[in-house]
């Protein structure tokens, strides 16, 4: 038996079905307490990592270990994860206390201290009272809850979450979603949580793994990812960003100069080793990290002249869309409430000028 | 007319057509308890004297009560065996993948397809090559065989309608495949349980063939009613036989198709 430093370690995971790498050497640490998310669009693996870790898939190559202990020989019903499936699982032949207090048989607690843990649980997840109901009678909101609580109620090492919100209507899942992190947090348990919803992820983790095509392409922070994502593929998948092709003409120090496309030539600190004299890159720019004007200094290099095509009303913001020389989509930016109103004074097809800072500007290798 | 859809509208042919099927099924069936009624032992329109005493008769016939406990004993053991072969059998093809699945499947089901003559004939020869006596032991061994079909293919809806999830739900809270079974499978799987149950007592109950071939000195019911044919005046009384158990088997069918409808979980509501 491997004792190894993290709670759990994924180490050099791979599952493949037949012909198809469901998973692909993937290696993960995760510290206790942790909520961890694994992100990316359907298909990606998730679930499939997320199984091998309750023990319901083997593992075509490679190791989970968790609190120290190598899994793979340990069976789903032995393990200390517990699991809210994608489509909650409710035993619908059980009332809800039913539901919750199923994994209690053999910890033989004696009915007083059954119903108390039972009790307590439903006061968790807001549902007192609801002991007596039937899956059916329960919106999915709920069913959802009971889910959590049948898992939280057996004190699990590990809670896994296999999309637990997807089901939910958009209201709904923020309230969850808040909820779901107080409850993390209180309770203090690892938490593996699945979600292809970016936002999701970002909202709620300390940490989220970006998966694509069994791998993962990268995981960190929140804040790590949406604002240094490693590569186009992340940037893209989490929220907005626009692109530009670009090449480095010069290298000095840790400062590039670029001819970025559309943008002209224009100064960036040098991170990544794919920032080589005269290579291929891309340079990254959010739209919230752009600022439009009606006036602006053409002598700046972080300034650029366009024209307002489009504008998209988003509720809370907007977002307009400039086209501008050189760029073959236009560039998308995020109206700011201060200084430029929401943007009403602006005429579609008028003159406008966009601005950034220049750390905003996020250099990524070409793909 | 006005606010009737096209799929609500009356249609006149399709309905005479319902009608005559209907009355071709069931009107020689129900000229069973009607004759049952009649006084005279002779079958013929009108009908003079009306009369319970067929009924009355049953009652004190010992031989046809003996013959009726050992349809019911047979019938009981077989479906409780073949209920019990079959839902082993629908979790086996419903929930693994094992090689060779269907001619597995087809292999299981064939005795659905094989005259019972052919079947009757084929075990007569087995069991006598192997030195059996018949008795009503050999013909429950027969009725299994050819109600495990029916088990199977009742159950096999009900596990195919029946989520994966919820035994790893089961698992994933600590319980070993044993308990998974008793605790979430069998409650899950219930109603096809009852129905399978029903479903092969009814056919052992009225099996004729093989209990004709394979049974001893002992007769079944269908077999203590058919020996009585012989007598012209006992009639009546097979009549009244007949006409209970077409009562009993109406009440029983009626019975299994309320259970499964009462089940708010069954494949069908769920969809
Ligand atoms: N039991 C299985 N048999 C065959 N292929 C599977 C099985 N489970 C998943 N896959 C395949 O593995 C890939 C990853 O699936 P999954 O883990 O469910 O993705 P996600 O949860 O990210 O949407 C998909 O291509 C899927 O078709
Ligand atoms: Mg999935």
């Amino acid at each position: 038996m491997t004792t190894k430093q993290s709670f759990i370690t994924i180490d050099g995971v791979s599952k493949h079905f037949g012909d198809v790498i469901a998973v692909d050497n993937v290696s993960i640490d995760i510290e206790q307490g942790e909520f961890f998310s694994l992100l990316g669009p359907s298909g990606c693996g998730k679930t499939t990592l997320l199984r091998m870790l309750a023990g319901f898939e083997s593992t075509t190559s490679g190791e989970i270990y968790l609190d120290g202990k190598a899994m793979s020989e340990i069976p789903p019903h032995q393990r200390p994860t517990n699991m809210v499936f994608q489509n909650y699982a409710i035993f619908p032949h059980l009332d809800v206390s039913g539901n919750i207090a199923y994994g209690l048989r053999k910890d033989k607690l004696g009915k007083v201290e059954q119903t108390r843990r039972v009790d307590e649980a439903l006061e968790m997840v807001k549902l007192p009272g609801y002991g007596k109901r039937r899956a059916h009678e329960l919106s999915g909101g709920q069913l959802q809850r009971i889910a959590l609580a049948r898992a939280l109620v057996k004190r699990p090492k590990v809670l896994l979450l296999d999309e637990p919100l997807g089901a939910l209507d958009k209201k709904l899942r923020e309230e969850m979603q808040l909820e779901l992190r107080a409850l993390q947090e209180s309770v203090g348990i690892t938490f593996i949580f699945v979600t292809h919803d970016q936002e999701e992820a970002l909202t709620l983790s300390d940490r989220v793994a970006v998966m694509a095509r069994g791998e993962v392409l990268q995981m960190a922070s929140p804040q790590q990812l949406y604002n240094r994502p490693f590569n186009v593929e992340v940037a893209d998948f989490i929220g907005q960003m626009n692109f530009f092709d670009a090449e480095v003409m010069d290298l000095q120090d840790d400062e590039a100069l670029l001819d970025v496309q559309g943008l002209g030539q224009l100064k960036a600190s040098a991170e990544g080793e794919f920032v080589q004299k005269g290579a291929s890159i891309v340079v990254a720019l959010r739209p919230e990290k752009l600022l439009l004007s009606e006036k602006g200094d053409a002598g700046d290099e972080n300034t650029v002249k366009g024209e307002l095509s489009t504008s998209a009303y988003l509720g809370s913001r907007s977002h307009f869309f400039v086209a501008v020389d050189g760029c073959e989509e236009p560039i998308e930016v995020a109206g700011q409430d201060a200084g430029f109103g929401a943007g009403e004074s602006l005429q579609r097809g008028g003159e406008v000028w966009l601005s950034w800072a220049r750390e905003s500007l996020v250099l990524l290798p070409v793909t | 007319m006005k606010n009737v859809s096209y799929i609500d509208r009356p249609n006149r042919p399709l309905f005479v057509y319902a009608v005559l099927f209907l009355a071709f099924l069931y009107v020689p069936v129900l000229f069973l308890p009607l004759f049952s009624f009649n006084d005279s032992q002779y079958i013929a329109f009108p009908i003079e004297n009306w009369t319970l005493r067929w009924y009355r008769d049953m009652a004190n016939n010992e031989p046809m009560l003996a013959a009726l406990m050992n349809s019911i004993r047979v019938g009981a053991v077989a479906s409780i065996l073949s209920t019990f072969l079959g839902i082993f059998g629908a979790k086996a093809v419903t929930r693994y993948r094992i090689p060779g699945q269907e001619p597995i499947i087809a292999v299981i089901m064939a005795p659905l397809v094989i005259p019972g003559i052919i079947l009757g004939v084929a075990l007569l020869i087995l069991i006598n090559r192997a030195g059996i006596t018949l008795s009503l032991y050999t013909v429950t061994l027969g009725h299994i065989l050819v109600c495990v079909p029916f088990a199977m293919a009742t159950l096999m809806t009900r596990f195919e309608g029946f989520d994966k999830s919820m035994e790893e739900a089961s698992a994933d809270l600590g319980e070993n495949a044993w308990w998974t079974f008793w605790r979430v499978t069998l409650p899950m799987v219930f109603p096809g349980v009852l129905a399978s149950l029903l479903l092969c007592f009814t056919i052992s109950f009225d099996e004729f063939i093989l209990a004709f071939f394979l049974g001893g000195t002992d007769p079944t019911l269908p077999l203590y009613m058919w020996g009585q044919l012989r007598f012209p005046q006992r009639l009546p009384n097979v009549l009244a036989m007949g006409a209970c158990i077409l009562l009993i088997s109406f009440f029983v069918v009626f019975f299994s198709q309320w259970l499964v409808r009462r089940d708010p979980d069954s494949p069908k509501s769920a969809g």
